[in-house]
This record gives C-alpha cells, structure tokens and sequence, in this order.
C-alpha cells in the first residue's frame, strides 16, 4: 500500500496499538484512583459511587496507620544504613588501589541478589534468630541494608570516580583531614549520587515484603507492604475496598519523594573543573 | 617568608620507574623558581614533593629551615594552585576563597572579609557570588590564585599555571603573575614544560631531565650558556645549532668550515675530535657576501617570524639555522654567510660544556 491512503491507515493501526498499550498501563492507575472512593469496588474499573467511607474503615483499622509509620521508620533507617556506609565503602574503593578490587565489586554485587533473595530465606531467618534480631526492626534494617549495600555501592563509585582528585589535594594541601575533605568537598559533588541511592533505598525498602513478613512476629510492627496482605473480608474473600484505599495511602509518599528530590537534586550531576 | 631546600630526594614508583634520583635543590626566600623539563622528567612529582602530596623514598625536604619531610600537606604552611585550578564547584568563589581560613577556624565574618579583601585585589570582585562554572578560564585561575593566598602561605606552589589558558590570555596572565608575585614577595615554585614560560616568569629555573636537574641558573644563564646539550637543544624557541665538531691549531672544524674558538674555551682544550659546536640563532651575524671565520653555505627556507626571519642554510652537509634581522632579504637559493659571536658560541664535549665550572656569563 501507497500513497495518502495507506498513510493515513498506517497512522490509524499505529495510533490504535499506542491506545491499546496505553489502557494496558493506565487502566490499574485509573482502578487505584477510582477505587478507593468507591462504595463497592469491584475488580473492573467503573464509575465510583462516591464515597470517603473507605478511608474511615482504614482509619478505624489499627494496623494500617501503625504499618505506614512501621514503613517509614524501615525505609529512613535502611537509607540512613546504606547512604552512609556506602559513601564510605565508595570512596574508600574509588581512591585506593588493591588488587582484585573490580572483583570484588562483581562478587559481592552477584551473591547480593541471592543474599536477600527468597533463596536465603532460612539461613536469613536462622541468622537473625541466632543474634536476637527476630522481631525488631534492626534485624530488617541490617538484613535489607546487607542486601542493597552492593548495588549502591556501585553506583556510587562510578559517581566517586568522576570527581577529580585535585579537589582533595587542594583541601588537603589547605590542611583539611580525610573526613574533612569527604565532608566538605566530596560529600556536597556528589550529593547528586547520594540522593539517588537513598531514594532508590526507600522505594526498594517500601516494596519489599520477603524480610520484614519473614523477621517481624507481632502485628503492630508490621510495615505495610505486609499489612495489605492481611486484608479479607470475615467471608475469605479479598476487602477490595480496604486494599484499593490502602495503596493508594501506600503509593503516594514514594511518588511524593520522588517528585522532591528531583525537584531539589534534579538528579543531575553538577561537576566540572573547567567551564 | 622561608626558603625551601631539598636534599638527597629519592622516588622510584612501583615497577621501578625512578622518578627522581637523589636531587638537591635550593630556592631561596622570595624567589619565583621554575622546575622545567619534558612531560615525565619528575618535575611535578617534585613539586607535589615538596607539596606533601607524594612522600620521597628518600632525602628529606626543609621549609624554612624546618624538616617537613614526615608532615601533612596542610602542616607545611605553603598553598598549591593545581594545573586544573580544583575550584570546588558548590561553593561561590567567596566561599572557595575563604575555605582555607574556614579550615583554620578563622570566625566566619572575619574570613569572609578577607575574601572579600582578596577577590578585590585579584580584581574579582565582581564575580565572589558566582560559581566557578560561571567563570572564564583566566577567572578561574585568578581564583584560585586568591584562594591559595587568602592564608597568607609561606610557600606558593603553582603546577603548569598557564597551560589551561588560551594564547592570547596566556600572555597577559604571564605578565599578571609575576607582577602578582613581586607584590606578594612569596617564595613562589612552579611547574612548567615551556621554556618561554619558564625564561620569561623565572628568578631562577631548574632543567630537569629524567629525575635529575641538569642545570640551575638564572634565565640568562640558562639561555647563554646551557652546560649540556641536552639543555641547549631544550632552552630557546628556535633551538640551539650544535655542529659536530674537531679542534685543530687554536679554531674550531665545523660544517666544513673554520671558526675561532669560543672564548669560554679557550685555555681548557687542546685539539682533537668528538667535539659538538653550539651557537643559538640568534648569534649568529649575517651576511650576503663573504665573511672570514663564518659558517658558509646556500639558504633553503626562509620563514618570517614578522620582525626578523629565521633562515635555514645547509653547510657541508648540516643545516644551520640563522635568524636574520628585516634589514637583510635572503632567498632560497641563494648563498649566504653567518659570523658566530665567539663569546657566546660554546664547545660541548661529550655532551657537557667545556670550561662549565668557571666564572659565570658576565650579564
């Protein structure tokens, strides 16, 4: 085919596979918006019957208020945790030189993924039971952090890397101590990189079930990517209502994080030794 | 304001590359003092020596008379301004000025008045809310310059000061720093691979080749009367002619021609072979017609240099290289003389300057 008409056909077929892509994507978006104002939801999106009568029951519901604090308390500390010793570990790696050190970096980044994974579920437990961490939030944070620890230090060092080492010389030649110079000089070049890993720590510690399900024994510490699990009706059945206006509540702060440090740190990286 | 004195300073870096083999050297107080030499001949090695970013394997470095080696950078009392000037990009030129007196606990309106005191005196006045990103390349420099000096240091150590400045700027920032240096009477090092550079701002230059210093002189010295070949070949725009050589009855053999003996020489040879001949461009004299005692030969390539010519003249089978005043119009083709000044001609045997120990060059 040629000519206007098969453009214009090409265009329609491109348009409607755009349209049917798009409703794949938008339409759980549409669901997560509309459902939680809606009397009865059901599993298809549909016009609510509106109502703010949901986000009364979760109110009413102790555990779902107590599981978003339990969550923010995970996810800060874990990001604390990793923000911290990965800028150290970072640097440490970017500016001395031992043998076999992007080795290690692979090694470690690999047996991370099976660490935290389902894989290492029983040791995991076994540990932490050994060394009294069942059910304390501690545990979590170290067994969470043990695992996302590889992954920023990586990114980090690829940051950590890009800053000149005459920065340093200078401030050292000034009189700055090494901690110093990481304070004052290395810290703020990179902030950009440090956002990244504590923003990526938070959104990984927020979604994250296996961990906290598997170390956390009373229900009152309970983040609440384990709390929507234990959302039935008395009959069985999955409370559509409750778990719609519950992710709704879940989704919102990580959106929100996202959107203030990109709007702050643009997540751009501002260096240049030369104009 | 202290002098600076190494000695016996050793540096060999893993796989046995020596970068500096057993060197002594004195700068003395207030003096602008250039390390030369070709890229890896350890002259910025030396430099972050002295710095304390490098620790020498050997020998030891004093600061006004005080032992250094085993101290901090930040406890020898000099600044540095690196080669890529590493201003912090977060912070405002006010800030990278004041940060040294942030870092000796200097109460905060205070430093801030003295970097407000030492962008005006660089003339950036204009510029302390900026980033450093926002400057030029001679602004930046001039910031770091202040932000070296803001501390008042003993010593000021500069590593390729000009090399990141176009040409044009690097000329008036020539003239800046060294009037720069007069005024702040500093004892000054710096770094450098470019002989203009380095005759043009130095007090006093070192050569360096391969971890060692060759000569050290004042630019006239260094100029006028190398003490190796290896210097000769390396001072100067136009590099030096050196003509192998042979002594015979008093006069020198070269390029098939005859010429009177340099005046540094005379009284310390007697005749023989496997001598080099040098004489720079610039001293020799020229002429279209016959001279006695000069190099005779026919021009090749004339190249303007706008206020003089350098000729290129082959004679007896070597190129000679002659810079001619406007006054005179040589062709190629054409033949041509070139009368050595005796008392600046010099005589290398085995590649070290003969009658190197006597006096000096009277200035």
């Amino acid at each position: 085919m040629s000519g206007p008409v098969g453009a214009l056909l090409r265009g329609v077929a491109r348009y409607t596979l755009l349209a049917l892509v798009l409703a794949f994507f938008a339409l759980p978006m549409l669901w997560l918006a509309s459902a939680p104002f809606d009397r009865n939801p059901r599993v298809t999106a549909s016009l609510p019957e509106f109502t703010l009568e949901n986000f009364r029951r979760l109110w009413e519901n102790p555990n779902a208020v107590n599981s978003l604090a339990s969550s923010v308390v995970l996810a800060v500390g874990s990001a604390v945790v990793v923000v911290t010793l990965s800028a150290l570990a970072a640097y440490a790696l970017s500016r001395v030189r031992i043998p076999g050190r992007d080795g290690l970096l692979y090694l470690l980044l690999l047996l991370s993924s099976i660490v935290t994974g389902t894989a290492a579920m029983v040791p995991v437990f076994l540990l932490a039971s050994e060394l009294g961490l069942v059910d304390s939030y501690s545990g979590v944070i170290l067994v969470l952090s043990g695992g996302l620890l590889p992954a920023a230090i990586f990114i980090l060092k690829d940051f950590t890397d890009t800053v000149p080492r005459s920065y340093e010389e200078s401030a050292r030649v000034f009189g700055a101590s090494p901690l110093r110079v990481l304070r004052d000089v290395v810290v703020p070049v990179v902030r950009p990189g440090l956002a990244t890993v504590g923003v990526w720590t938070v959104a990984q510690v927020w979604g994250n079930f296996l961990i906290p399900f598997l170390l956390l024994r009373s229900p009152d510490k309970s983040p609440a990517a384990v709390v929507m699990y234990t959302f039935y009706t008395e009959g069985g059945q999955p409370d559509l209502a409750l778990i719609s206006t519950f992710s709704l509540l879940y989704s919102l702060p990580v959106v929100l994080m996202f959107l203030f440090v990109s709007r702050r740190y643009g997540f751009r990286f501002h260096g240049g030794i030369k104009a | 304001m202290p002098d600076i004195a190494l000695s016996r300073i050793g540096k060999v870096y893993p796989g046995g590359v020596r970068a500096l083999d057993a060197l002594e050297l004195h700068v003395a107080e207030g003096e602008f003092f250039a390390l030369l030499g070709p890229s890896g001949c350890g002259k910025s090695t030396l430099l972050r020596t002295v710095a304390g970013l490098e620790t020498p394997d050997a020998g030891s470095v004093s600061v006004g008379g005080r032992d250094v080696t085993a101290l901090p950078p930040g406890e020898r009392g000099l600044a540095m301004v690196f080669q890529d000037y590493a201003l912090f990009p977060h912070m405002t030129v006010e800030e990278n000025i004041a940060y040294p007196l942030k870092l000796r606990k200097v109460a905060r309106r205070e430093r801030s008045e003295s970097a407000v005191r030492t962008a005006a005196e660089l003339g950036l006045e204009e510029l302390a809310a900026r980033r450093p990103a926002q400057l030029s390349g001679g602004q930046q420099q001039r910031a770091a310059l202040a932000r070296a000096v803001a501390a008042r240091p003993d010593v000021l150590l500069l590593d390729e000061p000009l090399s990141n400045l176009d040409a044009r700027l690097r000329l008036e920032a020539r003239t800046f720093l060294k009037k720069f240096q007069r005024e702040l009477d500093v004892t000054t090092v710096f770094v450098t691979h470019d002989q203009a550079e380095a005759l043009a701002l130095a007090d006093r230059i070192a050569v360096m080749e391969d971890g060692r210093i060759r000569q050290v002189g004042t630019p006239a010295e260094v100029f006028r009367r190398p003490t190796s070949t290896f210097v000769a070949s390396f001072i100067g725009s136009t590099p030096m002619n050196l003509l192998p050589a042979e002594l015979s009855e008093g006069a020198v053999l070269a390029a098939e021609c005859r010429l009177p003996l340099p005046s540094g020489a005379q009284g310390q040879v007697e005749g023989g072979e496997g001598f080099v001949y040098g004489i720079r461009p610039e001293y020799l004299r020229w002429s279209a017609s016959p001279l006695p005692d000069a190099l005779a030969g026919t021009v090749s390539v004339v190249e303007n240099l706008g206020s003089a010519q350098l000729v290129t003249m082959e004679c007896g089978g070597r190129t000679v290289q002659v810079v001619v005043s406007e006054d005179h119009d040589p062709a190629p083709g054409e033949p041509g003389w070139a009368a050595p000044r005796s008392d600046r001609a010099l005589l290398y045997r085995d590649g070290v300057l003969v009658g190197a120990e006597e006096s000096r060059v009277p200035a």
